[in-house]
């Protein structure tokens, strides 16, 4: 029985023991020395786990007694996490030891925050939920100080640390009040109860799961901690923060309210819809006045968190489908985003003013062109990809009778198409800059952006199989 | 052979407007215009051995969408071979025209390349309109259609440096669009109650259109009448009928070869044949034919009186085109569909000669376009002064009267004598006397507005600037070879094709490829000599149309036998036209060469009447104010206020004043203490749990 559950799980226990040993490896020898090999075997066991999980992988196995699910859902999230941490480390590697912050513990933390990520979509179960969600959370407020001498670093990865804990506390007490009034904590148990009928306590254990989930995927109100941590952490963690632990906290979400409350679609649409609708709108509002670009992407992320929220509130299976698909393309769109902005730099020194892309299609054409698509594609303008995530989503909350939700959607992703499309300005019609940025000439990060840019413009034509898979992971979730 | 004959000018078109760089100005010309006379070759010999059944021709699918199921199709029939012929020789004759006409154009400065784009304009103007009249379906057509007014237009406005051009070419455009919506307005509705645009489908369900009811702008209409009416104003619009003719007098603003290939003898025709086509459903619309015949006259005698006053040469004979293009309408409006497109083939052949003419005078007067400042150029210009007196013979409808001399069965005479004359006597024998007297007076005023163009421009004394008459030439080999050539059609069209267009009906039908059955009785009255000699021709013989809508070209119902009583009017009728000539050419001549001061003194005495005919029947003051003096007001209400105020304004005041201020808001929430978010967070949670226990989820 125990092995058979071990089979299951075996590739989080392969990853941790990877952790562990990488740890110990580099502790005893050359310690930060080992960092640089250690991030691209971390990447390439990424890759790795990621294909096996990808093509093996088949069924639902259930293990430890329904507390570990392994689905068509949990895989297509895994892929997306493995895949996406995958080429955050890459992108790192060039940045971090050029600036002497390539640490070896980096490698080491974020395999173990995926981990924590991996446990979390796989989760069948209060307690594997928080069990995952710590183990992430606490790896990633590490990850978020990084950069033990800068003030903004440690600033950002204490606020995240605290204002983590409580939505950890928030979650907990929700979580606590579920297991009170379903008398389980089991969501197979838990979503029996809550077909008879939500009582008032279960009801409150909900909102207060739910908080402590936005708070995970940064949706308003619970969003606040954002803005500072994206502009604090080192840029190549930022990116980390803003693509594999959102697809996890998205999925997660996802998985608790379709399979711990899928009968009570009705009790939590209209909280969905809220957190989803407020999102939206202040991600749009917001990011306008910001002239950092990672806090402008810390905006950015918030109303794209929004989009893939109403896929969920649609509670149906077209929109989990969406959502994923959303999700996946957010992801994309990001990693080239977060490309382009770790080239900004100036004489070596990282630039994340959007005032210094002034004119920067003149010095590189290229570069340029390629970061419009991606910022055309956030915006959501056709033909991009960006676009046809936006339609899915629009689509599965106007079938689920959401309509003023799609329209508010619509009117949000209007706003926020100026601060893509500013950018976009600076660079082919700025005013000429006393100095422009220079140098950043990585090739993986140039691979990365014009890889991303090119999925944007040639993924509509199939979006490289995500939307089957996708369609069959919301099926099992869903049902 | 027809799909090459159909795409050959496009290509010309093409590869002489986008190719010219390449194969430099002059050979681009030659290129369309080679390809028109391969095209106009090919039309011939498609005209000669057509045997008369309609065929149809698929050269790819093109709409697909629920019930609407369209071919891209020629559709080769008698009626496609005639505008076929029509279009392509005219056309190419005009390209070849256009070397001597557009060699130095006084509009263009030196080294500047503006004949290629003439050319391209020029071609793509014949492939639009070889798409209009071998179309398949109603939107096929209509493709055509707004094709030829986009050439329309390009060509008119072609000299885009003078501002009237400009002007000209919008009002063009403009004035179309009117008629083209009551042309949409028709394939809708037939659309809707046939649910094909297919003119085989539509034509089949003609009888069937005619007693049913369709409800349009809250009252009900006979379907046939209400479609049949719609579609002609289309054709009002592209033919420069009454009410929609503002445009063809200004749209001389354009090159003369565009004139008389476009407003005379093509583009401005295919209304004719719109009405010619949609004849299986005319046939059902009594009423609306009333209307075309009503419309058809009128304009005919509008056009004529206004041409009597006219002093610029190119708009004399614009008013003229107008005029005949009604007795078009009139043919076709008493059902003598044949008839009318007869004159459509005479009238192409001397207006456009006429025009050609009238720009080689142009052409040799320096650009001179006023008739005022011309006189006594037949010996300067000898050959254009002989085409030009073909043509007027033609037009006037000089011939010899029927009770006098035939050549067998057929009347003696220029081209426009047998069109205009089966058209006054179709006329009369469908026993619309309004009509038939309009015509004949308008026939009157033709011989006289003709007659004075001639003798104002070649005959008297010298007027107008001495040094442009001394410098006055003759035109060179390129403009002269297509006059030559249209004056053969000028002569003898007529003569040629009698038989074929307004013989007797077993004659007609089988140049149509209409079934036809013998008559049970003779029914004739006044046996004419033509009658007796057709009659022993045909063995005592007679016929009447027999197909079933659809069946052949043009359908003419089994009781339509106007062609019949056409041939039995009374001489006084068959002989009143000839009169109307020769009477308005004495008078001309008493006018012009005798007593060449009457005209400024009548014109004195009578200057109301004088002013009202030389301002055109106030027609563009009237619309000016009906139309568009408030269209103005309305767009500039808009403009400032709709537009201007209130949705600028609000888009202002949204995106500079409110969208701001949250983002304001929203920055300052953002204050970077611990405490504020994990209060924002507690408000959140309180927010949601108050609302969720005010609420009770979903119970």
């Amino acid at each position: 029985m125990i092995s058979a559950d071990l089979n299951i799980i075996l590739p989080e226990i392969l990853l941790a023991v990877f952790a562990m040993l990488g740890l110990l490896g580099a502790v005893y020898s050359s310690k930060d020395g080992l960092a640089s090999p250690l991030l691209w075997a971390t990447s390439a066991v990424f890759l790795a786990v990621a294909a096996w999980i990808g093509f093996t992988g088949e069924g639902v196995n259930i293990a430890f007694n329904g507390m570990f699910v392994d689905d068509a859902f949990s895989r297509f999230a895994k892929v997306a996490i493995l895949v996406s941490a995958a080429a955050v480390l890459l992108m790192s590697e060039a940045y971090m030891s050029s600036r002497g912050i390539l640490r070896f513990e980096y490698p080491v933390l974020v395999v173990l925050a995926v981990v924590g990520m991996m446990m979390m979509v796989s989760a069948g179960d209060l307690m594997a939920l928080y069990m995952g969600l710590e183990l992430q959370s606490l790896a990633l407020y590490v990850v978020a100080s990084l950069r033990r001498d800068s003030v903004k670093s440690t600033e950002a990865g204490l606020k995240y640390f605290v204002l983590g804990a409580l939505s950890s506390g928030l979650l907990l007490y929700g979580a606590s009040l579920v297991y009170g009034y379903a008398g389980t904590t089991l969501f197979s148990g838990i979503v029996q109860v809550a077909e008879e009928g939500v009582s008032l306590g279960l009801l409150f254990g909900l909102v207060f799961l739910m908080a402590g989930l936005a708070f995970k995927v940064s949706a308003v109100p619970f969003h606040m901690w954002t803005p500072d941590v994206y502009e604090g952490s080192p840029t190549p963690i930022t990116a980390f923060f803003a693509t594999a632990p959102k697809v996890a906290a998205m999925a997660l979400f996802a998985r608790v309210m379709h399979d711990a409350f899928g009968g009570a679609v009705a009790d939590w649409q209209q909280i969905m819809a809220l957190l989803s609708v407020l999102s939206m709108f202040l991600g749009a509002f917001a990011a306008i006045g910001q002239t950092n670009i990672k806090r402008l992407m810390a905006f950015s992320s918030i109303a794209h968190m929004g989009y893939a929220l109403m896929g969920l509130a649609a509670g149906t299976v077209l929109g989990v489908q969406a959502m994923l698909v959303y999700m996946a393309i957010y992801v994309t769109m990001n990693v080239g985003t977060f490309a382009f902005i770790l080239m900004m730099e100036k004489d070596g020194q990282p630039i994340t003013d959007i005032g210094s892309l002034n004119m920067y299609a003149k010095r590189e054409p290229t570069r340029a062109l390629a970061m419009l698509v991606l910022l055309f594609s956030l915006a959501g303008v056709p033909p991009m990809l960006g676009f046809f995530g936006k339609l899915y989503v629009l689509r599965a909350a106007y079938e689920a009778d959401l309509i003023w939700l799609a329209v508010a959607g619509v009117i949000a992703s209007v706003i926020g198409a100026y601060y893509y499309l500013r950018i976009v300005f600076f660079m082919y019609f700025g005013e000429e800059p006393e100095e422009g940025l220079n140098g950043g000439k990585s090739v993986i990060l140039s691979a990365m952006l014009l890889g991303s840019a090119a999925v944007m413009v040639f993924g509509i034509v199939n979006m490289f199989g995500v939307e089957g898979a996708a369609a069959m992971a919301a099926q099992t979730l869903v049902n | 052979m027809e799909t090459i004959l159909l795409f050959a000018p496009l290509v010309g078109a093409l590869l002489c407007g986008f190719g010219w760089r390449i194969f430099g100005e002059a050979a681009a010309c030659w290129i369309a215009t080679g390809l028109l006379f391969l095209s106009a070759i090919l039309s011939w010999i498609t005209f000669l051995t057509f045997d008369g059944t309609t065929e149809s021709i698929q050269i790819l699918r093109w709409i697909e969408s629920g019930t609407l199921s369209t071919d891209w199709a020629i559709r080769l029939d008698r009626l496609t071979c005639i505008m076929l012929i029509v279009i392509t020789t005219v056309s190419s004759l005009v390209h070849l025209y256009s070397f001597g006409y557009m060699a130095h154009d006084p509009q263009w400065k030196e080294g500047e390349s503006y004949k290629p784009r003439f050319f391209a304009y020029l071609s793509f103007f014949t492939f639009t309109m070889l798409m209009l009249v071998t179309a398949d379906n109603l939107v096929q057509m209509f493709f055509g259609w707004e094709g030829v007014g986009v050439a329309s237009y390009l060509l008119i406005g072609f000299y885009y440096r003078k501002p009237t051009a400009n002007a000209a070419a919008i009002k063009a455009f403009v004035v179309n669009r009117v008629g083209d919506f009551g042309f949409l307005l028709g394939i809708f509705s037939l659309y809707f109650l046939v649910d094909s645009i297919r003119l085989d489908d539509i034509f089949a369900a003609a009888p069937t259109l005619a007693e049913t009811q369709l409800t349009f702008l809250w009252s009900e209409w006979n379907a046939a009448n209400l479609i049949a009416f719609l579609l002609f104003i289309g054709a009002m619009g592209k033919s420069a009928q009454l009410f929609l003719h503002t445009w063809l007098p200004d749209a001389m603003e354009g090159p003369t070869p565009v004139s008389a290939l476009i407003h005379a003898a093509t583009m401005v025709t295919a209304g004719v044949f719109l009405v010619c086509r949609m004849s299986p459903l005319m046939e059902f619309a009594p009423e609306a034919m009333m209307f075309v015949t009503f419309i058809g006259a009128t304009t005919a005698f509008f056009a004529a009186t206004v041409g009597l006053v006219q002093t610029d040469i190119k708009r004399v004979i614009a008013y003229s085109t107008c005029s005949q293009l009604g007795y078009m309408f009139v043919a076709a409006g008493v059902g003598m569909y044949s008839a009318a497109m007869f004159h459509l083939l005479t009238h192409a052949f001397f207006k456009a000669m006429l025009f050609l003419g009238a720009g080689s005078v142009i052409h040799a007067m320096h650009h001179e376009q006023d008739m005022t400042n011309y006189g006594g150029l037949r010996k300067k210009i000898p050959y254009t002064f002989m085409a030009m007196m073909i043509g007027t013979l033609a037009i006037t409808g000089v011939g010899i009267p029927v009770w006098i001399l035939t050549l067998g069965e057929i009347p003696i005479g220029f081209a426009g004598f047998q069109s205009k004359d089966a058209i006054v006597e179709s006329a009369y024998a469908a026993g619309t006397g309004y009509s038939f007297w309009m015509l004949v007076i308008a026939a009157l005023f033709t011989s006289f507005y003709s007659w004075r163009l001639m003798f104002l421009t070649f005959y008297g004394e010298p007027r107008g600037d001495k040094h442009t008459h001394d410098h006055a030439h003759e035109s060179p080999m390129t403009m002269l070879v297509p006059l030559g050539v249209l004056s053969l059609g000028a002569i003898f069209a007529g003569m040629v094709w009698y038989g074929s267009f307004f013989g007797h009906v077993d004659k007609v039908a089988k140049f149509y490829g209409i079934p036809y059955a013998e008559a049970g009785e003779d029914h004739s009255a006044i046996v004419t000599p033509r009658d007796k000699a057709a009659g022993k021709k045909d063995g005592e013989h007679h016929y009447v149309f027999a197909g079933e809508p659809g069946q052949g070209a043009l359908y003419m119902a089994p009781d339509n036998t106007v062609l019949d009583d056409a041939h039995k009017v009374p001489y006084w009728v068959k002989t009143s036209p000839f009169a109307a000539m020769l009477l308005g050419f004495l008078t001309a001549y008493w006018f012009y060469i005798k007593n060449p001061s009457l005209p400024g003194r009548l014109a004195e005495n009578q200057r109301p009447l004088y002013l009202f005919l030389k301002n055109k029947w106030y027609f563009d003051e009237l619309y000016h104010y009906i139309f568009i003096v408030p269209a103005m007001w309305i767009g500039k209400q808009l403009w400032k206020k709709g537009d201007g105020k209130v949705i600028d304004g609000s888009i202002n005041g949204v995106s500079m004043g409110l969208v701001p201020f949250i983002t304001r808001l929203a920055g300052r929430a953002q204050s970077g203490y611990i405490f504020t978010y994990a209060f924002a967070m507690v408000i959140g949670i309180a927010v949601l749990i108050t609302w969720m226990t005010l609420s009770g989820g979903a119970n």
